[in-house]
Formats: structure tokens, C-alpha cells, sequence
């Protein structure tokens, strides 16, 4: 009997041990992402001080507007959700080796095709209109990155500024739109709103989270999927770490770089069409404060891997809720949020500055 | 169509130079960094905060040319740190280029608040005023066009002369392309390759800052959000149609400033909607770098130099 239970706690010890070093080993890796995280935050701060707000007073208004109750956790995660859209969007285009930093304008264009197809029909049934729409947005995203894959693949035009240069034209295509053909009566620029038909269904009131989100759920299990374990996410990934072996593998580039940009603008055309079908149920000129920015800040800070993105999101779509909440309380101007994603971004940019730092800090037992 | 035509004015050339000014800057400021090896997507950052720093110095002094220096160091000093975050870290120079980026436009629009309570443009500054050459203002058209202007012009004409100059007639200018080309064997010559390439990515960010600081003191004379407007971008483009030549990327500048002068006539003339037009430079840009690239071989090799 005493054998059996020292057996068992042997064994249970064991299994503790291995589960704390695998605990430590994941904490490793993810380490330069959540210093760099904690780097913006206390750099922020200095910002702050310097202009004469109270940091502990602004980032404690924007965690109790992000997390301090029910509706603000559902805020959060409503901001999160077209981040989420947008951050696979970069990630996937990156996994081929291409930088798609115009994933605002596949969004907004996105948006525009779905609320389109959301106002052109009445009396559809939900399940077939609701596809419809998310299909619509799903393609002129596609469409919105197919144009620089295309000329990246083809004529070699740097993907950095044409998918930049398209997110203008996006931008200023879909205020034409909203403006003077599709504009409805009344002085805000919105379409007029869409068929009760195609709206995603709000799944947490009174808060504005939508089913958009399952979709971007779903979509970072496809997107896991597909870059793990099809050929295609195989042969883009060969792609995006050496093209020329890639290529004498026998993949095709021109194709697997198409394929990867039109995917991934696709994803944030999705993205947009969840917007403006779960939130806004029209689309509203301005109606992304820059999901793009923060998709790019939250694939780099989610490791480039689909799951690190639904974390990163969240903490991204936090940032998002919240700073509304402080600078409402406090006044602090709400541009805050994008100092914070940029600072992450500049120390995600160099993890061997923050061991650098960690080094001169002290703190040489981390930086290893 | 008779409007359309009217449109095309010796005063449309006039205004094609002053906007190839902020383009041909940052364009130069391409051109010194990637001679070095190192991409610098945040042209557009570095000029949007010292398009700002320019006239927030300019607020505080009341002297726009206090303004142009802060402008010119803001520059500078963003320059240096995206060295030192891509050649001494060894980051990823787009992700790094895009930080700045963000950071800029979010800087800006906060600091803005902070300074003058509005996101959306800051208080009215004194701008440079405009100078006019003697003799060259006095020839028909040509005096027209380039005669008279603010003095950022005339220096962005010498800078391209300069720039050309010292990239190619100068000891110096053979030392950044060495390092450019091939960092091991210039620093086998005896060239300290990281110095090279922390100065000459400074140098880019100081000739954004200037880019920056017309834009902001000598056209509009206030700061007003996100006034880059892509314009660095446009620059990157601008050096890549020009082969990464100084004379080049001044011509490739001039299209694209063209391109910016006309789009704001035709918005005052009201023809089309304003967004429509305003498309006009971007959709631009994207077709030249469609037309001329495959042609397009970079000068550089971009991978970070480790020394052995």
C-alpha cells in the first residue's frame, strides 16, 4: 500500500516537473514578446508623465474600461475581432516572404462589398444572404490584394508600397462611395443600413460583439491548418523562408505568392464585411480607427503563429476599448493606443535589443 | 474638355516643383540609405514628425528657421534609431521602418492634442517666406517657374546636385556604395562598414526632415494630421524609378510632384468629386513601379552585415 502511494507520488511529481518545464520553456519563447509589451507600456508612461498625465491613472482607466466589467469585456473582445481578421491577414502574406501592410484598405473595400450586397437585396433568407455578403467582402479583399500579388509576382513592383498605395486608394475610393452614389440621407457619410437579412446575429448584448467573431475564430484554426499541415501551406511557407530552393523544389513562387496576397486580403476583406455586418450594420466612412496597423502589431507580437494572434488580439482589441474609456475619464488623447502598438512593434522589430536591455539591466539570468 | 486644358498652366509647373520638393527630399533620403543597404520604409514617419517638430519649434522661437532645424535633427535622430535598431540589432528593417511609421502618425496626433487641443491641425505658424532669384526670376516662363520660391526649394535642387556629387565623383561616395554593395569586402579595405551605415541612414533621415519641414512650414505654415499623406512612399517609388540615382529619383519626383499639383487643380476646379481625384498620385505610383521595375536592380545587398 505505502509502495503504491509513493508510485503515485513519484509519478504526479514527475508530471509536475515536466509540466513546469514546459511551462518554462513556453515562457522562454514567448519572453521578448511580453517585455517588449511591458517596454511600450512603461515607455508610454514616460510619454505620459512628459505631458502631464498620470500614467497609473490613464492605463488604470483603460483596464477597467477593458476588463473592470461584463460589457467592457465584451468591448474588448468586439474591438478584437476585426484585429484578429487583419493580423492573419499580415501573417499569412508574411509566411510567403511578402509584407502586406495594406490590410486597412482590403478591409474598408471588404466592408464596402458587403454592405453593398447587404443594402442591393431584400427578402433574402439569412442564410443565404449572410454568405452572400461575407463572400462579397471576402472577394474584393481578395481582389484588393491580387492587384500588388500580381504585379509583385509578374513585374516584381516592391509589395511595401503598392499594397501602402492601395490602402489610400481604397480609402478615398470607398469615401467617394459612401459619399455621393451609396450615400444615405442625412449628414454623416454611411450607406444606408443593410437587409435585417444579412446582419451577423450580436451574441453578447448589450454589447456590439457579433458572430464576426466565431468566423475570425474559425478562421485562425483554417489558418493554422492550412499553413501546418496542407501542401499549399506547405509549399508557402518553402516560399517564404528560401524561394530559390523553394523554387528548385518545384514549387511554383509566382503562384504560391498570388495565392498567399489574394488569400490574405481576403481575410481582411472578410474582416470588414464582419464589421460592418455585426457592428455598424451599414458602413460609415472612417469606421476602422486602423485595424490594419493593429493586425500588423498583433502577428508580430503573437510570434507570427495563429493561436499567439488570438492572444495578441485581445490584448490589441484592450487597448482599443479601454483607451476609449480613458480618455473619457481622464482626457488623455485616445492616440495613446497607436504610441503604445508602435512602440511594440519597434521592440518586436529587434529581440536582440530587448536582451540587450535585459543585459544592462541586470537581468542576465532572462536573457539567455 | 476646353477646362481640362486650361488646367495645364506655366502656374501648374510652379506649383509640380514646390510639391516635388517634399518628395525629392525624401527621395535623396532613400536613395543614402539603401546606397548602404538598408530599406527605409519609414521615410513617411520621419517626415510627418518633423513636419510636426517643425512647427512646434516654430510656435515656441517664431522662427520657422529654428523650426527647419528642429525639423532637420528630428530627422536625424529618427534616422540613427532605425540604425540601431536594424544594423546593431539586426531587426527587421520593414518592421522597423513600419513602427516608425505608426509611431509617427500616433505621436503626431497625440502631441498635437496635447500642444494645441486639436487632432486634426495645429495652430497657424509663421512660415518660410519666399525668396525670389534675381536675373532667373526675369526669363519668360522658366523665370516663372523656378524663379521664385522659398529657399527649402532651391535647397532641395543643390542637395540633388550634392547628393550626385558626393555618391559619385568623392572618395566618400565610393566607400557608402562599397559598403552597400559588399560590406565584408569594404571592411577588408578598411572602411568601418557600421559607421558608415549609421551616418548615411542619419543623413536619410535628415533629408526626410526636410521633405517634412516644407511640407509643414514652407506650403501650409501649420501641422495638420497625417499631412505626409504617403508621400514617403511615393519617394521610395520615385528612387526606384530613378535607378537609385540622385537625378533620377529628382525626375521620378518631379512626375510624381507633377502628379500632386494637378490633382489640386483639378479639386479646385471641381469637376469630379475630390476623392476621385485625390486617387490620382497613388494610382500613379503603383503604375510606375508596375512599368519600370524588373529593370529595377537594387544597388544594394540588404542583408544585415555580421562582422566575423
Amino acid at each position: 500500500m505505502a509502495e503504491k502511494t509513493r508510485e503515485q507520488y513519484l509519478e504526479t511529481k514527475e508530471l509536475l516537473r515536466r509540466f513546469f518545464s514546459r511551462l518554462e520553456l513556453e515562457l522562454r519563447r514567448i519572453l521578448p514578446q511580453i517585455i517588449a509589451i511591458l517596454a511600450a507600456f512603461l515607455a508610454g508612461a514616460i510619454v505620459l508623465l512628459l505631458t502631464g498625465y498620470s500614467p497609473i491613472e490613464a492605463y488604470g482607466a483603460l483596464m477597467r474600461g477593458a476588463f473592470g466589467d461584463a460589457f467592457g469585456v465584451g468591448q474588448t473582445f468586439t474591438q478584437a475581432t476585426p484585429i484578429i481578421f487583419t493580423a492573419l491577414a499580415f501573417l499569412f502574406a508574411f509566411k510567403s516572404g511578402l509584407f502586406n501592410i495594406g490590410a486597412e484598405g482590403q478591409l474598408l473595400v471588404g466592408g464596402f462589398a458587403a454592405a453593398l450586397v447587404g443594402i442591393s437585396f431584400d427578402g433574402l433568407p439569412s442564410f443565404v444572404h449572410v454568405p452572400m455578403a461575407l463572400l462579397a467582402g471576402a472577394l474584393a479583399g481578395g481582389l484588393w490584394g491580387f492587384i500588388p500579388a500580381i504585379l509583385k509576382a509578374k513585374l516584381g513592383a516592391h509589395e511595401v508600397i503598392t499594397t501602402m498605395m492601395l490602402s489610400y486608394v481604397a480609402f478615398y475610393v470607398t469615401g467617394y462611395l459612401v459619399n455621393y452614389p451609396y450615400k444615405a440621407p442625412g449628414w454623416v457619410s454611411q450607406t444606408p443600413p443593410i437587409a435585417p437579412s444579412a446582419e451577423l446575429p450580436r451574441i453578447l448584448q448589450p454589447t456590439q460583439l457579433s458572430a464576426s467573431i466565431l468566423i475570425a475564430v474559425i478562421l485562425v484554426g483554417l489558418t493554422h491548418y492550412t499553413l501546418q499541415k496542407t501542401t499549399f501551406g506547405y509549399e508557402v511557407r518553402a516560399i517564404g523562408l528560401n524561394p530559390a530552393a523553394a523554387e528548385s523544389g518545384g514549387i511554383s513562387i509566382t503562384r504560391g505568392m498570388i495565392l498567399a496576397l489574394v488569400i490574405s486580403g481576403a481575410m481582411a476583406g472578410l474582416g470588414g464585411a464582419g464589421e460592418v455586418m455585426g457592428v455598424h450594420r451599414r458602413f460609415i466612412e472612417g469606421f476602422s480607427p486602423g485595424y490594419g496597423w493593429d493586425g500588423l502589431a498583433v502577428a508580430l507580437v503573437g510570434g507570427l503563429n495563429p493561436v499567439g494572434v488570438l492572444l495578441a488580439a485581445v490584448l490589441f482589441g484592450a487597448l482599443r476599448s479601454g483607451g476609449m474609456v480613458m480618455t473619457r475619464v481622464t482626457g488623455v488623447p485616445l492616440d495613446i493606443v497607436s504610441i503604445l502598438q508602435a512602440l511594440v512593434i519597434l521592440f518586436v522589430a529587434a529581440p536582440m535589443l530587448i536582451r540587450y536591455l535585459l543585459k544592462r539591466g541586470g537581468f542576465k539570468w532572462l536573457s539567455s | 474638355m476646353v477646362e481640362l486644358l486650361d488646367v495645364i498652366t506655366v502656374g501648374l509647373f510652379t506649383a509640380a516643383l514646390r510639391m516635388t520638393t517634399p518628395i525629392a527630399f525624401a527621395s535623396l533620403g532613400g536613395i543614402f540609405s539603401e546606397r548602404v543597404g538598408i530599406i527605409n520604409i519609414g521615410l513617411e514617419g520621419m517626415m510627418l514628425i518633423s513636419a510636426f517638430a517643425g512647427v512646434a519649434a516654430t510656435y515656441f522661437s517664431g522662427n520657422p528657421w529654428l523650426g527647419v532645424l528642429a525639423a532637420v535633427l528630428v530627422g536625424g535622430l529618427l534616422g540613427l534609431f532605425h540604425a540601431l535598431l536594424t544594423v546593431k540589432f539586426v531587426g527587421n528593417q520593414i518592421v522597423s521602418g513600419t513602427g516608425i511609421n505608426i509611431f509617427a502618425l500616433g505621436f503626431t496626433a497625440y502631441m498635437s492634442q496635447v500642444l494645441w487641443g486639436s487632432r486634426g491641425a495645429s495652430e497657424s505658424v509663421q512660415g518660410l517666406e519666399v525668396v525670389s532669384i534675381p536675373l532667373l526670376k526675369d526669363i519668360p516662363i522658366i523665370g516663372d517657374i523656378i524663379g521664385t520660391h522659398t529657399p527649402l526649394v532651391y535647397l532641395m535642387l543643390i542637395i540633388t546636385v550634392l547628393s550626385y556629387v558626393v555618391l559619385f565623383k568623392t572618395p566618400i561616395g565610393l566607400r557608402i556604395r562599397a559598403v552597400g554593395e559588399h560590406p565584408a569586402a569594404a571592411d577588408t579595405a578598411g572602411i568601418d562598414v557600421f559607421k558608415t551605415k549609421y551616418l548615411c541612414v542619419m543623413v536619410s533621415g535628415m533629408l526626410a526632415g526636410l521633405g517634412g519641414a516644407f511640407l509643414s512650414l514652407g506650403h501650409l505654415s501649420l501641422f495638420a494630421w497625417g499631412m505626409t499623406g504617403g508621400r514617403g512612399f511615393i519617394a521610395m517609388a520615385a528612387m526606384i524609378f530613378g535607378n537609385w540615382m540622385p537625378f533620377g529619383a529628382f525626375g521620378a519626383s518631379f512626375l510624381f510632384g507633377f502628379a500632386d499639383a494637378l490633382q489640386m487643380r483639378l479639386q479646385a476646379l471641381g469637376l469630379l468629386p475630390p476623392q476621385i481625384i485625390l486617387t490620382i498620385p497613388y494610382i500613379l505610383t503603383v503604375a510606375v513601379l508596375a512599368g519600370v521595375v524588373r529593370k529595377a536592380i537594387p544597388p544594394s545587398n540588404y542583408k544585415p552585415y555580421v562582422k566575423e
